[in-house]
């Protein structure tokens, strides 16, 4: 039960949304964007996020798109989950999807939501870091597109009152060979201790990461390391666990040593799916 | 609904609804904080749904949604608005319930309704679900009374009655 | 099934009130102050209780715990106010507006901390606190409570001993989990009758209490509990029901709702207990167990609740079921800073089970013996005696060496090899045998009462709560089989009324079959009787010369001559006026007998009239490389005395067992450095999920407990009995290491692996 009241509002334009925000912004009502909404519903009711008022981005058309548009994938920010999955359009990010929560829980969960949100796995991101795609920002300015990696280090960084309405990739990178993994505490439901995923364009792998640190990332030394010719797979996994960008995580789903052994493990695991044994 | 309209009304986060609710219209009056579970039993007395953590991490207050599984706790019901809803109520003789009963697939009882919801689901979409696809849908709601054998063996009875006996999947 | 099926927090009506917690953010900590303004002034809220508005000191069978926190909180989500409102939203509002100002205390840990010299005092007026029931605290100290085991010779059994080995094991606290969080509701009627519904296995103890505490009469407390959705102990606690009734008496007597939220369930509300334990066995050269010294300290939490209870039979059945002559046990519950425990299904016995469980298979290694050789060999039978010194025969203990040759056949223990390596993935099993007295208190007992109806149907009243098990079916079938007549003639309700129903101690430790089954045969019994005597005036005939069945009573002699019971059942109308006999109403009640509480310094008595016995397997798959494992199979031959119902006795095995594996493999509290439990939801504390089940095989021995309806004996509880000790037998054997501490993780055993090397 959410201990608190808050306004809801349902624009059904990208502009009406923005003012909405920027209205209720001014009003000193704290909004909130609100895609799926699981998560501000079980922060709320733990009274851990307190918007006054929320703006429900459901009703933009162009955040339920799903579709090519010649050599683009566009997945709009509300497109659950399980739909991202079941369109089978991008497979590898369809099953990086399907790691989060669970089956039910991601028909309502959606990626702009898993992206945007404050639980720090937001792991339906590795696919897109790996793939270089485009983020399509929504404003009071109106619409622009950025590379993902500009505006995505950690977590996504917006500026006030803009939200995602889109994700778009390159047609190439949705078939390129690819890994998913992702180790989990024990169970087939629950946050990562470590997930991969990763590609091989062209003879190089990329590689981005969830659960090892804080934050997902995509790591050009990591990469650097992996694409060394000579090294073995267990030297590369090695070196690697010595460029993460931050300190392995310790939370109650494991400690940083843990997480950090299984890093190494997947990395190898991920070397010898890719380049074959 | 839209911004400008429903401005004048929001001084108490209060709003309107309305519901399709096993095939029959619903109108109510909501807090827009208030989850879809809680209206579905306190405003609509549908108590099969049921709350059990109401944080989306156990399925037992799962109903259909525009013909998927729902956590309706994981759901405004201003989000609801104007959508066909299914809850355990709405179910008659279902081959799911009908092979709970038949396999003993619960004992307390209270996480069945969302099983069942669940399970009638998967039926909906996936007639031919594999074992894969099975434990996809059906891990999404926790059992702790019964080992889950007993659950198998009503979902795997419910999907042969279920193609054997073609469309009816026991939806009033 | 339906949606029909009501549950506590299902029902509403127009007024009620409803009721939220506010609760400790710290673990120990003096209460400076309270302040409850803020909360008050939030619109619709109707009152804010706090300790100091009831002053008073409950629990069973140690009085220690205030409803609300007096001066002091001993643990993370202790209640210290509750707020009432109009609205459930409203009053959780209000309640985080409660402030409250704390001053930090040193803290304890655990079980072991606790028990150190010096340790902070959890509860430093221990020796104030008044109890009832076997209970033997320690003031001055955090011993709740401390049992004492001493049989035979010790000093013979070493020198006897060729082998000696010692295990320290630990099983953290961790959560009933039920899927219907508690909920209670109370209302306080003007003629002075209190009414109160709630999600509990307890009905009639809750009534004690409240007479207890609030001195209102037995009669004028009235208990419903409809339908609970699970309990496995933790509902047999008695909490939220003197909080919604000092919620109710502050607005006026008006009904008021408090349910938990599942955080408030994990982690205010009472918990599984934990165990640190140290075996030391000894054995001879041929394996037979010499002797054995055992000492359990109980993680009990920060109130002792039943704790106390649960240590006492860590001590009464620490042997396991084997034979042991020369035989030290101290069980000690402990007071610590976690959440306070209550009864969990098994009651001890997984948590005993498990250290004695491990150290058998450290013993077999040693000799190089077939680990289920060396339990056949130690297995306890008639003419042994208990650590309790009870002398056995086959209706008290059933048959164990038969329980474990069945297994044997059934899971082909002779053909595989207890480890097979392929790659990476290593396939072990592990076994264990188990056992358990029920360790009701020496006056538990139940009545039963069946009321015909003109029709010849019956409704049967009793006390026993559903909760999953199916015992009020069974109790249906039992009336039917007694009475000789068709099930579907026998009602009952699906909820309790300590109105309306002969009371029942507590459905708990797999008793209600038992002590309701007797009532219920002492009942059919009377109203048998009570046929036969108004047939025999109508037909002329003897009664001792009759017989009943199919809506019938007929002679013996000739079947022939009888009458229909539909006639007689409200007793018989003769055509010229005037009446044979009354109404039939077979009343019937029980009371254990012949239990002996166990003598404080030896451990001297009788915990209970049978014991249980069984053996478990567990097969599990390694893979070694990232220590992640699945359970491809568990198995569980028990000695049922008599299975009445093969559905339900199957599903109560595997239940239990599922319910042990989860708590084997991952189940525990994440406590940080603050005593604060990380873990309070199902998405961080992990259960078993559709999928994970491994295949299942469950087989049973019919011993009859001379006792018992039918020659039953309890099995509700049991199939988890072993389940922790056989997955951490069988992970042991896969990985070579001795895995000791629960749960068992990848992550514990890789690091245990890596520790080793």
């Amino acid at each position: 039960m959410i201990p608190f009241d808050f306004e809801y509002y349902r624009p059904s334009s990208v502009k009406e949304a923005a003012d909405a925000y920027q209205a209720l912004q001014a009003q000193g009502k704290q909004p909130m964007y609100w895609s799926g909404g699981t998560e501000i519903i079980t922060m709320a009711r733990l009274n851990e996020d307190r918007p006054g008022a929320v703006v429900d981005l459901k009703a933009i058309p162009e955040c339920n798109v799903i579709e090519f548009r010649e050599n683009d994938l566009i997945i709009g920010g509300c497109v659950t989950l399980s739909a991202v999955t079941g369109s089978n359009f991008f497979p590898l990010l369809g099953r990086a999807a399907q790691g989060v929560a669970d089956q039910t829980s991601r028909n309502k969960i959606t990626l702009g939501g898993n992206l945007c949100g404050r639980i720090y796995y937001r792991e339906a991101v590795l696919p897109l870091l790996v793939a270089d795609s485009r983020l399509v920002i929504a404003g009071k300015g109106g619409v622009r597109e950025a590379a993902i990696h500009e505006v995505f280090r950690g977590q996504i960084r917006l500026e006030p009152g803009e939200f995602l309405l889109q994700t778009v990739t390159d047609r190439e990178f949705v078939s390129l060979p690819s890994v998913h993994v992702k180790k989990r505490q024990i169970g087939n439901v629950g946050y990562p201790l470590v997930t991969l995923v990763a590609v091989k364009k062209g003879s190089r792998i990329r590689a981005a990461f969830s659960g090892i640190c804080g934050f997902p990332f995509r790591s050009a030394s990591i990469e650097q390391v992996l694409n060394t010719p000579g090294l073995s797979a267990e030297e590369r996994a090695r070196q690697a666990a010595g460029r993460l960008p931050a300190p392995p995580l310790t939370n109650t789903e494991g400690t940083a040593d843990y997480r950090l052994f299984l890093f190494k493990q997947t990395i190898k695991d991920a070397i010898h799916a890719l380049e074959g044994r | 609904m839209n911004v400008l309209e429903s401005a004048s009304l929001n001084s108490n986060a209060i709003y309107p609804l309305e519901l399709e609710v096993n095939g029959e219209r619903r109108w109510l009056w909501v807090r827009a904080a208030e989850t879809l579970l809680h209206t579905l039993r306190d405003h609509l007395g549908l108590t099969g749904c049921k709350p059990g953590c109401e944080n989306g991490d156990c399925g037992a207050c799962t109903v259909i949604l525009n013909g998927l599984p729902m956590k309706s706790c994981l759901m405004l019901a201003v989000e609801a608005d104007g959508q066909r809803i299914t809850t355990i109520e709405g179910l008659k003789h279902s081959p799911v319930q009908e092979q709970f009963v038949l396999k003993q697939a619960f004992q307390c009882g209270y996480c069945t309704s969302g099983f069942i919801m669940n399970g009638h689901g998967l039926l909906s979409a996936h007639p031919d679900a594999d074992p894969e696809t099975i434990r996809l849908w059906l891990e999404s709601n926790i059992c702790r009374c019964t080992s889950y054998e007993e659950i198998h063996g009503a979902i795997m009875a419910a999907l042969a009655v279920n193609k054997e006996g073609g469309s009816a999947t026991g939806s009033s | 099934m339906t949606g029909t099926a009501r549950y506590t927090g299902d029902t509403s009506k127009p007024g009620l009130l409803h009721a939220a917690l506010a609760v400790s953010p710290h673990a120990h900590a003096r209460m400076l102050s309270i302040d409850t303004s803020a909360a008050r002034s939030v619109p619709g809220v109707r009152a804010v209780i706090t300790g100091e508005d009831f002053p008073v000191l409950t629990g069973s069978p140690l009085e220690d715990r205030p409803p609300l926190a007096l001066e002091k909180v001993r643990y993370f989500g202790e209640p210290v106010a509750v707020v009432v409102a109009d609205a459930e939203y409203i009053a959780e509002m209000a309640a985080l507006q409660v402030r409250v100002e704390y001053e930090t205390l040193p803290l304890v840990q655990s079980p072991l901390e606790a028990y150190k010299p010096g340790a902070p005092l959890i509860h430093e007026r221990l020796a104030e606190y008044k109890h009832y029931e076997e209970v033997y605290p320690e003031p001055g100290t955090n011993v709740a409570s401390r049992n004492r085991i001493r049989k035979g010779n010790m000093e013979e059994g070493w020198s006897r001993s060729v082998h000696t080995i010692e295990v320290r094991v630990s099983m953290p606290q961790s959560d009933h989990a039920a899927m219907e969080p508690r909920c209670s509701t109370a209302e306080l009627l003007p003629d002075g009758k209190a009414v109160i519904h709630s999600a509990s296995q307890s009905p009639y103890i809750i009534r004690s209490q409240i007479n207890r505490y609030f001195h209102i009469p037995l009669q004028q407390i009235i208990v419903h509990t409809p339908l609970v959705g699970g309990g496995f102990g933790g509902k047999a606690a008695v909490q939220l029901e003197f909080l919604a009734f000092l919620a109710s008496r502050a607005v006026g007597g008006k009904a008021v709702k408090l349910v938990n939220s599942r955080e408030r369930d994990m982690v205010s509300s009472p918990v599984h207990i934990g165990l640190e334990s140290r075996v030391k066995l000894g054995c001879t050269a041929d394996g037979k167990i010499a002797a054995a010294e055992i000492t359990h300290w109980f993680d009990g939490g920060a109130y002792s609740d039943r704790g106390p209870i649960m240590s006492k039979a860590g001590a009464s059945d620490c042997s396991g079921p084997y034979r042991i002559d020369n035989l030290q046990c101290d069980s000690l519950c402990m007071y610590t800073n976690h959440p306070y425990s209550t009864s969990f299904r098994g009651f001890g016995h997984p948590e005993l089970t498990f250290a004695i469980e491990r150290a058998m298979d450290v013993m077999a290694a040693r000799l190089s013996m077939d680990p289920l050789e060396f339990r056949f060999l130690n297995a306890i039978g008639p003419g042994d005696t208990t650590p309790t010194q009870t002398l056995l025969d086959r209706s008290t203990v059933g048959n164990l060496p038969m329980c474990i040759a069945k297994l044997k056949d059934m899971i082909r223990w002779d053909e595989q090899p207890l480890i097979e390596a392929k790659g990476h993935f290593v396939k072990a099993r592990g076994v264990c045998c188990m056992w358990k007295n029920s360790n009701t208190p020496a006056d538990a007992g139940a009545g039963a009462v069946i009321i015909f109806n003109a029709d010849g149907s019956v409704n049967l009243l009793c006390g026993a709560v559903e909760i999953g098990q199916g015992t009020r079916t069974s109790l249906t079938q039992m009336v039917a089989e007694l009475l000789r007549m068709d099930v579907h003639k026998v009602s009952i309700s699906t909820d309790v009324n300590t109105e309306t129903e002969p009371q029942l101690w507590k459905t708990v430790a797999s008793r209600s079959t038992f002590l309701v089954g007797n009532a219920i045969r002492a009942a059919a019994h009377d109203a048998i009787v009570q046929l036969k005597n108004t047939a025999a005036r109508v037909l002329q005939l003897p009664s001792a010369e009759l017989e009943i069945g199919g809506g019938r009573v007929y002679s013996m002699r000739d079947p022939g001559i009888g009458i229909e019971i539909t006639k007689i059942a409200l007793g018989y109308k003769l055509p010229e006026g005037g009446t044979i006999g009354s109404q039939v109403i077979g009343r019937g009640s029980y009371a254990m007998r012949d239990i002996k509480e166990l003598d404080p310094m030896t451990g001297k008595g009788k915990p209970g009239p049978e014991w249980t016995v069984g053996a478990q397997m567990v097969e599990v798959e390694l893979d070694t490389r990232d220590y992640s494992y699945r359970i491809l199979q568990a198995a569980t031959v028990i000695d049922a005395g008599k299975v009445i119902n093969p559905v339900f006795a199957r599903g109560q095995i595997t239940g239990g067992m599922s319910m042990g594996l989860g708590l084997a493999s991952r189940e525990a509290f994440a406590f940080n450095d603050e005593a604060q439990v990380l873990n309070p939801q199902f998405r961080t504390y992990h259960m078993l999920r559709y999928g994970e089940q491994p295949a299942y095989f469950v087989d049973f021995v019919e011993t009859p407990n001379a006792e018992a309806p039918f020659g039953l004996r309890g099995i509700g509880e049991h199939g988890i009995i072993g389940m922790p000790a056989a997955l951490a037998n069988a992970l042991s054997a896969a990985t070579g290491i001795a895995l000791n501490r629960l749960p068992l993780t990848p992550e514990r055993i890789w690091r245990t692996a890596h520790d080793t090397l």
